[in-house]
């Protein structure tokens, strides 16, 4: 940044551009370095193949071999396509609107509301690795918590709630919803109580109901938090990963793939497969850019406008 | 700063914050794929949660100092080991500091831990999972080393810590049988006998199932307790040379030798504790801890070590070597993982002469003795070792490996590691899921298919 001064800046003193360009230069920095680099490479490494052992030389360029491989061979992929979509729907569809519900709820101050919102939150305090060993306990075939008390414990009723493929998923998720609607809580609740009281009272002179409230004034009022939330809820629904890979107890179990997975147990392991593992990757950032995108030019077209 | 710099309206003020947090997004999507391995390498040496250092005390000042990476972290076998390299530090005068590891990381991470600058020693497996990583140039040759040690193991032992190359890669220290488990007492009890031939063993599983017991204790939610059925059925029914061809992929997977393999597991399935891809394998022992469970196929590493875990009576536990199937090949292989040694290609220059005298020292029976002397599950490989510890187990398992004309190392050590758990965990745990013929079939193809994109050379 060019610090040496050249008065015409118009009221910066070099000391001022000194800052300005640290501040901006440190972190486009950390930007290219942890961010751009990392994903071009990934990119460039998914049209390779590479067992991860020597330098340069030991990458073959591999064409598109290793999305032929995805899309045809691999019996793990269109399932972990299919579980991330199945995740991220039940996101939108219930643990997002059930979190929202639980906020209005308690914003209207019914009676021990401090403590709904404290048993509620708890989940989201609580890190997805410990969420994930508590559940595998409470779902254990022959000694969890669910079997034992409806009587499903022995190896003739026995329900297997992880293993079967049928059912493993929603299990998981149960996990998963459990905590987004803690978090989805806690963020609207902070808007809710944002919101200017005297927008409620109004529509209430005017004679509106609850519903009419909270939809017509209250909802479109916090437009703001809304895009948060959603934003939130897609990023939480494809980076899907710690609660899987703790209910598997090893490699996924067939019933619960997910892309995430995938690219770790390709990339990291004893036998890695950097090129594979990498055009997994760069499948997941092809999804994870579509909402990204349209969330961005959103914002930006709002911003313009202004 | 003025106030230019930062033009905001308070309307716009959650913005930033969301479209920071979208990015943060992609950062943690994007952390996996490109430079896992540089991260890990940081993480797997600088963290060394324990570190213990046992010192020569003066026996040897000058004669060097060695570090030993371990993956002994379980507490029963951590001491085993520190008691072990206390030893050889005494003997040898050379200081030894050990860097444990959690197992799984440290397995996970192996790749980028001997690329970098990793300890001089570690503990690793026999097998191709050793054998790769010597042909990859990460582990050192130590013929020098087998030189000296070489008369204290037979045939068998020398030949599994040999690199593909003929050269010796490994110090074995321990291994142990897989093999049918069962209480004592549940046999006398109702008059069972020990099956030798698969059509006894069938008869003994109908028997137990109407005698109203769970025949056979099964877990595969960790996915490789069942690799070891896969193992022995194929040992039994098409051979100790096929099962390597195999796991080399010298022979496709649509073999309809592996699909004899396939049916007649599933002949054996529906007498299995139902629910396995849901239990982790301590569970299953429980079912025959507690005289639920009538048999249990898995290694005495686990079974054994969990009675012992559990507080059970480890008096009452006995095994069996897997019945005979194909009368050409008896009971004449099994799975006998084998643990031990090895020399980074990339340890410190200074580091090699003493990690050679204390390999060693590690290849006699004195080191297996000093480091079984706690352990009631694993058994010595060397020549003449008296380990006045075994109990019934160990004597047994002693016995019942030297029977063998040849052991195995188990499916995730004797192939691509990679294969074993990316494609033969997630097949195997279908095929119990879905046993039918036509299952059989389709996955027979999808193994085939997955095997040609990862053995390419």
């Amino acid at each position: 940044m060019a610090v040496h001064s050249r008065p015409r800046a118009r009221g910066m003193s070099p000391r001022d551009r000194l800052i300005v360009g640290l501040m901006l230069g440190v972190p486009v920095l950390a930007d290219l370095a942890f961010i751009w680099f990392p994903a071009l490479s990934s990119v460039a490494l998914s049209f390779t193949r590479w067992n991860g052992i020597g330098g340069f030389d030991q990458i073959k360029p591999y064409g598109v071999e290793n999305y032929r491989i995805a899309a045809t061979v691999d019996p793990q992929f269109w399932p972990a396509v299919e579980h991330n979509a199945v995740w991220l729907l039940v996101f939108v569809c219930f643990a997002t609107p059930l979190g929202m519900l639980f906020a209005v709820v308690i914003d209207r101050n019914i009676q021990g509301s401090r403590i709904y919102q404290s048993v509620l939150f708890l989940p989201v305090m609580l890190s997805l690795a410990l969420i994930g060993i508590i559940w595998e306990l409470i779902y254990s075939p022959n000694y969890g918590l669910i079997n034992t008390i409806t009587g499903h414990n022995q190896d003739s009723n026995l329900v297997n709630w992880l293993g079967d493929p049928h059912l493993n998923l929603w299990a998981v998720l149960v996990e998963a919803c459990w905590r987004q609607a803690g978090y989805v809580m806690i963020l609207y609740l902070a808007g809710l109580k944002a919101v200017d009281p005297s927008l409620r009272e109004a529509a209430l002179m005017d004679g509106s109901n609850a519903w009419q409230t909270f939809f017509r004034v209250v909802f479109p009022v916090m437009k703001p938090i809304n895009i948060v939330i959603l934003v939130v809820t897609l990023i939480e629904s494809l980076r899907a990963y710690d609660l899987v890979y703790i209910n598997s107890h090893g490699p996924v179990l067939p019933g619960l793939e997910l892309l995430s997975i995938l690219v770790t147990q390709n990339i990291l392991g004893e036998q890695t497969r950097i090129g594979y593992g990498s055009s997994l990757g760069v499948v997941l950032l092809v999804i994870s850019l579509v909402p990204i995108s349209v969330f961005l030019y959103q914002t930006f077209r709002r911003e313009a406008r202004r | 700063m003025s106030h230019r710099v930062t033009p905001q309206s308070s309307s716009a003020a959650a913005m930033p914050t969301s479209r920071r947090s979208v990015l943060k997004g992609l950062a943690v999507t994007l952390g996996a794929t490109a430079f896992p391995a540089g991260l890990l390498t940081a993480c797997g040496t600088s963290t060394t949660p324990s570190s213990s250092g046992s010192s020569g005390a003066g026996a040897g000042a000058g004669a060097g100092s060695v570090t030993f990476g371990s993956n002994y972290s379980d507490p029963a076998p951590k001491d085993a080991f520190a008691a072990l390299t206390q030893a050889a530090g005494q003997k040898t005068g050379t200081d030894i500091k050990i860097n444990t590891v959690d197992h799984n990381t440290f397995q996970n991470n192996i790749n980028s831990y001997l690329q970098a600058t990793p300890d001089a020693l570690f503990t690793w497996f026999a097998g191709y999972r050793m054998q790769f990583f010597a042909q990859q140039g990460l582990i050192e040759p130590i013929d020098d080393v087998w030189q000296k040690i070489g008369a204290n193991f037979g045939p068998a032992a020398q030949s599994l810590s040999k690199g593909l190359d003929g050269k010796f890669y490994f110090v074995p220290i321990y291994n142990y049988p897989w093999v049918v488990f069962y209480n004592k007492s549940t046999f006398k009890e109702k008059g069972y006998e020990v099956p030798t031939t698969w059509d006894d063993y069938m008869a003994l599983l109908k028997k137990m199932k109407s005698d109203g017991l769970t025949p056979l204790a099964f877990a595969d939610k960790d996915g490789w307790p069942a690799l070891g059925t896969f193992d022995i059925l194929n040992l039994r029914i098409n051979g100790y040379d096929f099962h390597i061809q195999l796991m080399k992929h010298e022979v496709p997977w649509t073999d309809p030798r592996v699909t004899q393999v396939f049916t007649q597991w599933a002949e054996m399935l529906p007498y299995a504790q139902p629910g396995s891809t849901g239990r982790i394998w301590q569970d299953a022992v429980k079912t025959l801890e507690s005289k639920k469970a009538g048999l249990m196929f898995q290694g005495t590493n686990q079974v054994a070590a969990q009675y012992v875990t559990d507080g059970k009576d480890l008096d009452d536990l006995d095994f069996f070597p897997f019945p005979a199937i194909n009368p050409q090949f008896g009971q004449d292989y099994m799975d006998a993982p084998t643990d031990g040694f090895c020399l980074a290609k990339n340890a410190k220059e200074d580091s090699v002469a003493p990690a050679k005298k204390v390999l060693e020292y590690l290849g006699t029976a004195e080191a297996e003795a000093t480091f079984l002397k706690t352990d009631q599950w694993d058994v010595a490989l060397a020549n003449g070792a008296t380990i006045p510890t075994y109990n019934d187990i160990q004597k047994k398992s002693v016995d019942v490996i030297s029977k063998c004309k040849a052991v195995s190392q188990f499916m995730d050590r004797d192939t691509d590691p990679g294969f074993a758990s990316n494609v033969m965990i997630p097949s195997i745990q279908k095929f119990i899921n879905d046993p039918s013929t036509g299952g059989i079939k389709s996955l027979q193809d999808s193994i085939e298919a997955q095997a040609k994109t990862i053995f390419t050379n």
